[in-house]
Parts: structure tokens; sequence; C-alpha cells
């Protein structure tokens, strides 16, 4: 197999796996700060014990996104090395700032977090808990950063590589790198706060966050409305429920506006990609499909079923319908991105991102008439949706890098002085400068043979398969066991009635039968 | 500042990090390596594994940063290193993995095959680790075949060398060691006492590596001493090694355990500067064509770029090392089994 489409379909594969974990992680960091906060002021114990099950779970998902987070820094330079010195001074910059600015504020004071409750102080305790909450949205601060700068370029210029070699005149000097004929360039910063305040990272970072929350809030929605079904746990179940169900509709709605701007944003930087997610072949009026299967070689969606004008309405907030849209036509075949992937990837974030705030509004709509228990088809949606949010997150993710195909770093396009169509040459198509951008053809590592990345490829899928079964097997056991049962000489809520009293001592019993076959599950 | 200047103080910093990544996710490794081995019971094994519980993610930081610092700042060699090491790498992830998911694993389950199987992939994922880290720096100390890209033009088995297995082997006797001290350090009773004897098992069986090593690379490794000549105050740093080993023994005799472990990290810290000072000025050279190889001039990234990670650095190292000590003084003492443990 190619070598190209082997390093790409590994990196897609590895960067899908780590992205469950992070989300869990930031999401479940805030949710744990908040319910941290509330046990400082108030002191009521299901605070303490709400947020010791938070962190054991938070744990398990850390351990295993900090260890394939590594493989994505590693895989940069093993997979990707004409990529990585193209882009390094910039792109590396950010990935070295991550580390210092938000790893090692994370995994510090997670130590604290996860095996310290009883050495410290309370204060020093929920300082370290607001720390881990921050560093892990670092992370995403970073990340995010360095991505946005391949989707929109900024604060940087392409240079020639230098290199010490004979002048003209005969003397030694500072020539350009010519390697085979090919003259050597690569991206330096210009202005550092130009290229971390890129064309869209300020979108993008909001978006991915608040994806990061509505994993976090679905997270603990689902998990609490399984125990409410159940009957387990219900002060616990109760109290995650209630602050989850609000967290996750702030979040999906605030997906909902803020992915409207930023696809107008998408549009203005990179319209080839928009007119991949839509379907859209013939520059002019935009229509939006809600179903249809576009075909490429018919230049026309299929089976399409939608509302005439609807992609002129949405990117230019048009009453009429009808302002014209860049259309792939305006691109040459090889400058366009996959069509289907970015059709479908596309419409699976957005209808997804749709139904979480119909279901959140449900739930919200039903808690406050406070019949919300007796809709049990309801709560086991909650129980499921937690799966399909991220499915959602993974197709916007998916969406934004195959949309960026075939580039590596999206070279600029250019608008006309009416700002509605592009710059083209003779042939009617954008002329892309090609030295402003890198091909992701031309991003692999020369070192590299096919067999060795099919090994390697194999090998990922083996292990990231076990491990996903292990995670869930281990994820499962965890909420079956559920929050540590409040002592009784705990117990200050009122609500908390003699039933779950007897219910607590008999897990209790359970737990220390547990001990004694070996200690700690 | 002139570029020359920038670049070797970026030298400087990436091996500062290397040396905080061996001496701290150095004893993590150790650790691994000696865990089936030292502990017996299941309570033992819990013992072990919770005494690297709250370090060893912000150990593998160290790792994680030296690699995106390396990125940042001397691209081409990043590029270059780690597309060349491809399938050594890949397997050094993988064992970076084993190593994460049985510390977090193992304690789920309570039967005796779960907890076997982790701690076996504890074992091998941690050695492997050490290994492969040992591996890559006896092959970048010998050079490698490279066109004038930087692009790696050997096979897997060309780097596998007598001397680059060699220093692997040297690598896991040196953290096995490192890890021995550390343990002894954190544990008491029976345990600490059959770590007494792991400690100066490994401390034998790295003393005898340490003298072939030294052997094999001052005389058949050209590059070791290359610059010894030039500036003789270099032999300081074998002569402060020799006796951070000598004090290794001495410290253990006088039940001073945490002299010990001080002696391995100064040895470790010796060791990692003397491989810096065997590569200098390059990163990866060439064994074809000593034009092509890659130097921290000819790799490094623009001086404004550097310049900016100056700053980064300079706010951001004081914060790490705040909060390391902080954990580290938070988690001191002797490990103790908690609700919240493995």
């Amino acid at each position: 197999m190619d070598i190209v489409l082997l390093s790409r379909l590994q990196f897609a594969f590895t960067v899908s796996f780590h992205y469950i974990f992070p989300p869990l992680t930031i999401g479940l960091g805030i949710i744990i700060a908040y319910l941290e906060t509330k046990y400082y002021f108030t002191k009521k114990p299901i605070f303490a014990k709400a947020c010791q099950f938070w962190v054991k779970i938070f744990v398990l998902n850390f351990a295993i996104g900090v260890a394939s987070g590594i493989v994505m820094e590693f895989q940069f330079g093993t997979n990707w090395a004409s990529y990585s010195r193209f882009v390094g001074d910039v792109f590396g910059s950010a990935l070295a700032a991550e580390g210092i600015f938000a790893f090692f504020l994370e995994s510090g004071f997670l130590a604290v977090v996860a095996f310290g409750r009883q050495m410290v102080h309370a204060g020093f305790y929920l300082f370290s808990v607001y720390m881990v909450a921050m560093g892990s949205i670092f992370s995403a601060i970073w990340i995010v950063v360095a991505n946005s700068w391949q989707q929109t370029p900024a604060g940087h210029h392409v240079v020639n590589i230098m290199r010490e070699g004979t002048l003209p005149d005969g003397s030694t000097g500072m020539i350009p790198w010519v390697v085979d004929g090919v003259l050597q360039r690569r991206a330096e910063i210009v202005n550092f706060v130009e290229m971390v305040f890129n064309h869209s990272t300020v979108y993008r970072l909001s978006h991915v966050l608040l994806g990061c929350l509505a994993v976090g809030a679905f997270h603990v929605l689902s998990i609490s409305a399984y125990y409410m079904l159940k009957g387990k746990h219900p002060e616990f179940a109760r109290h995650s429920f209630n602050g989850a169900l609000i967290m996750a509709f702030v979040a999906s709605l605030g997906l909902g506006i803020n992915g409207h701007f930023q696809a107008q944003n998408v549009y203005e930087y990179q319209p080839v990609k928009m007119a991949a997610y839509e379907g859209h072949f013939e520059t002019g009026r935009g229509d939006l499909h809600l179903i249809g299967w576009p075909n490429g070689e018919e230049e026309r969606v299929d089976y399409a079923i939608g509302i005439p004008g609807g992609l002129s309405f949405l990117l230019f907030d048009d009453i009429t319908f009808s302002k014209p849209v860049v259309g792939l036509d305006r691109f040459k075949k090889e400058d366009q991105p996959p069509l289907v992937i970015s059709f479908f990837s596309w419409r699976a974030m957005v209808g997804l991102g749709s139904l979480m705030i119909l279901l959140t509004g449900l739930g919200l709509f039903y808690n406050w008439r406070g019949n919300l228990k007796e809709k049990r088809w309801l709560l086991w949606c909650f129980v499921f949706a937690i799966g399909f949010v991220m499915v959602a997150n993974h197709s916007g993710w998916i969406s934004a890098e195959v949309g960026r195909q075939p580039w590596t770093v999206n070279p600029p396009v250019t608008w006309d002085e009416t700002g509605e169509d592009l710059v083209v040459g003779a042939d009617g198509k954008v002329e892309y400068n090609e030295a402003e951008g890198l091909r992701t053809e031309n991003s692999i590592s020369a070192a590299v043979t096919p067999a060795e990345a099919l090994t390697s490829l194999i090998l990922f899928v083996i292990l990231y398969i076990a491990l996903t079964a292990v995670w869930i097997f281990v994820l499962d056991r965890k909420i079956r066991t559920g929050p540590v049962p409040l002592g009784p000489d705990e117990v200050h809520d009122d609500a908390y009635g003699m039933r779950q009293a007897t219910i607590d001592k008999q897990h209790a019993r359970l737990s220390s039968d547990d001990d004694e076959k070996g200690g700690a599950v | 500042m002139s570029p020359e200047i920038l670049c070797i103080i970026w030298f400087i910093i990436l091996n500062v990090l290397l040396i905080g990544y061996a001496i701290l996710d150095g004893f993590d490794l150790g650790v691994g390596i000696v865990h089936p081995f030292a502990a017996k019971t299941d309570t033992e094994r819990r013992l072990v594994m919770n005494s690297i519980g709250p370090l060893w993610d912000g150990n593998e930081v160290w790792l994680v940063t030296f690699g995106g610092a390396l990125f940042a700042m001397f691209p081409n060699a990043y590029a270059s290193i780690f597309s060349a090491f491809y399938l050594p790498f890949v397997l050094l992830l993988f064992a970076l993995i084993f190593r994460a998911v049985s510390l977090e694993f193992r304690s789920k389950r309570t039967s005796g095959a779960w907890r076997s199987f982790w701690d076996f992939l504890f074992f091998l994922g941690s050695t492997l680790s050490a290994l492969l880290f040992g591996v890559a720096v006896g092959a970048l100390m010998q050079g490698l075949n490279i066109s004038e890209l930087g692009d790696y033009q050997g096979t897997l088995l060309d780097m596998v060398t007598p001397f680059s297995l060699l220093v692997g082997l040297f690598t896991v006797a040196l953290l096995a060691m490192h890890g021995s001290i550390y343990l002894y350090l954190k544990t008491e009773g029976e345990l600490q006492e059959r770590l007494h004897g792991w400690m100066w098992g490994t401390f034998y069986v790295y003393l005898a590596f340490f003298v072939v090593v030294t052997l094999y690379s001052t005389i058949l490794v050209d590059a070791s001493l290359k610059h010894f000549t030039d500036y003789p105050i270099l032999w300081l740093v074998p002569m402060l090694n020799v006796l951070a080993i000598a004090n290794i023994p001495r410290a253990i005799s006088q039940h001073r355990p945490f002299y010990a472990f001080i002696s391995s990290s100064c040895t470790i810290a010796a060791l990692v500067f003397l491989f810096s000072a065997a590569l200098y000025p390059n990163l990866l050279p060439a064994t074809n064509n000593p034009d092509y190889a890659i130097t921290i001039f000819n790799a490094a990234s623009s001086p404004l770029t550097q310049k900016i990670g100056l700053i980064i650095v300079a706010i951001g190292m004081p914060l790490v090392l705040s909060y390391t000590i902080l954990i580290y003084w938070t988690f001191r003492g002797k490990v103790e089994l908690g609700e919240d443990s493995y």
C-alpha cells in the first residue's frame, strides 16, 4: 500500500482513539472543580463522595489519555518528517508550550487530587482541583492553536532554508539550501501573537472546549441517569444529574451558536471546505441539503431533500435566501477535499448537535415540571446519549481535518474586491500559491517504508482495540460499583432515607469482602 | 545574542530536560524492572506500584516536553531522528503505554491472573522502555547513514549494533539500580530488607556494564572523547561520575539510602552529559558523509522562535520546578496504602 495513505490511516486512527479521552478529562475536570467548590463551602459529604467518584473515573481516563497522547507527539516526527521540517519553527513552539504550561500543571496536581485527599488541607485540595481543570483546558488551547495555524496560517512567513555554501564570488557564506534541485523552504514565526490568534483560533478553540464540556456533562448524565433508572445512589444521582443537565444544555446550545459563526469563518478562509461539506458544486445560490448523497462524478447531490437557499441564509444571514456561494467548480480537482467523508461527517456533527439541544431541552422541561423520573424512555436516552455526543465530537474533527485536504498546511485564498467571489486564474479555477502551503503527499517521512508503516498500523489497531475493551470493562465495573456510600455518621441530608442507609450498609459489607479478597477494586 | 549562542543555550536546555527525564522517570522505569522479582505478595506489589503512583505521569511529562522542545527548536533533528528510529520508537510507545495502563488497570480486579498479567506488562513496559532508550543513545553516538536531507537510509538491523545493544542493557542495569534505591527509600520492613539485596545486586551488574561500556566507547567509538583534548576541563565530569558511583556502595553500607539515591541521580546526569558532549555539535552524526550531519546549528529554528522559546521557558520552568517540588514534598516519606491507592 501507499505510504501516504498508510501514514494518514495511522494518524487518523491513533488520534481518533486519543481524542476519546481528553474531552472526558477536560469536561470532568470542570465538573469536579464545581463539586469540590460546593463541598468546600457547604461541607455536605454528598459532594465529597461525588467528587471522589468522578476523580476515580477521571484518573482512569487520564492515564490512557497521557499514554495515547505521547503517540501523537512522536508521530509528527516518525511519520511526518517532511511536515515537521516545514512547520517545526511554528507548530513545534505551540507543542513545547503545551508541555511546559499545561501537562506539568495537570499531571502534578492530579497526583494531589487522586492520591492526596487525606494528606493535604482542604484549601490546598480545592486549589489542586482547580489547577487540574486549568491544566486540561490549557492543553486544549495550545494544540488547537497549532492545528488552527495549519488551517488558517498567520503570523509567519515561508522562507528559503539557508545553509553554508559557496557564494558566486567564491567565498563561503549562507546560500539557499537546494537538495536534488529542490529549493528547501520552511515556515518561520514572524509574529507570535498573530500566529497564536490566527483567523480561526478563537472560533475553533471555543468550539472544542464547548464540545469537551458537552462530553463531560453527557458522561455524567449517562451514569446518573442509569442510577436513577436502577434506583441506586439516589442522592448522588440527583445532584449529579441536575448540575450536568444544565451544563449539557448550555454547552449544546453554545455549540450551535458558536458553530454558526465558525461555519461563516470557514467559508471566508477555506471556502472549498464549506463547499465540500454542503456538496455545493456550482457557484450560485447555496442550498442546504438535509439528506442526500453527494455524487462527485455527476456533480450533484442525489436523493436530496433540503431548503433551497438555506446555505446562503446561514453563511451570509441573508433573508432573501439567494446570495451566491462559491462552489467546488472554482477549484481544481486536485485541490478539493474528499467529498463523501466531508459531506457526511459534517452532517453527522450538525445533526447530532441538534439532537443534543433537543434532548437536553426536553430534560430541562420535564425536570422543571417535576416528572422527569416518570419519563423512563427519556432517561434511557440520556444513558446512551454519551456515545452519540462522542460521535458528534469525532465527526467534527473528521470534517475539519479531511476538509483541509489535500493540504497539511492550507495556503490562503484571495477574495476579489466585491468580496463575493474568489480571485481565479485563466481557467476559472483558484490558483493556490504552492510555496505558501504544504501538500499532505509531500509531508511524509522518506525514511519509513510502506512495510514498516503497515506493521505499526496493524500493531496500533490490535493494541488500541484491546485497550478499548479493557477500558470499557473497567469503567463498567466502576460504574456498577458506584460511588462509595456515605457512612452513617456522615449522613446529614434529610432526603437520605432509612432504606438507603440499609443499602449502604450492605454495600459497605460487600466492599469489605472485596478488600479481604485482595484490596482496592 | 548571536544565533550560535542561542543554539548552544537551547542545546543546554534540552540536556537539562533530558537529565530531568532520565533521573525522574528513570526511577519509575527502574521500579518496574525490579517489580516482579523484588516484590512477592500482592500487598508488596501494590506498595511498589503506589510508590510511583502519584509521580510517574508527571515524570513522563519531561519526555513530552523534551520532544516538544526538540521539535520546536531543532525541527530537522526531530524529524530525522524520529523517522530514523521508526520501529524502535513505535515499540517504545507501546512500552510506555503498557507501563501506564498496567499501573491503572491492575488494581481494578482482584483475580490473581488479572493482577499477574498487569504485573508482567508493567515489567515488560518498563524494561523495554529502558532498553530502547539505551539502544537509541548508542546508535546516535555511532551515527547513522542519512541522505543530504537527513532521511535515514539504512535498515532496522543496521542500527542494532553490538555497541547500541550494550548501551541498551547498560541503561536497563542503571535504571534497575536507581529504581531499587528509590524503592528502598520508600518502603519498610521485610520488603525493604529484600530490596537491600537488590540494591547491591543491581549495583554490581551496573558496575560491570559501566566498565565494559566505558572501555568499549573510549576505544572503539571515536566520538566519545573527541572534545576532551581541546577542553581538558571536561575530564571533571567522568571523574565526578566515578566518585558518584563509588559513593553508592558507601552510602548503602552506611544505611544512608538518600545519599545513594542522590549519587545514582548524579551518575545518570553525568552519563547524559557525556552522551551530549560526545554528540556536540551534532544531534545526528552522519556515518556516510560528515557534511550531512545534523548539527545544532544547521537544524535550528529561526532566532526569533528560539527567543520566544526562551521567554516560554523563563516563565514556565520556575512554575514547573515549584510544583514538582511541591508534589514530591506532599508525597514524601514511606509509601502507605489508603483507599485512594492503586
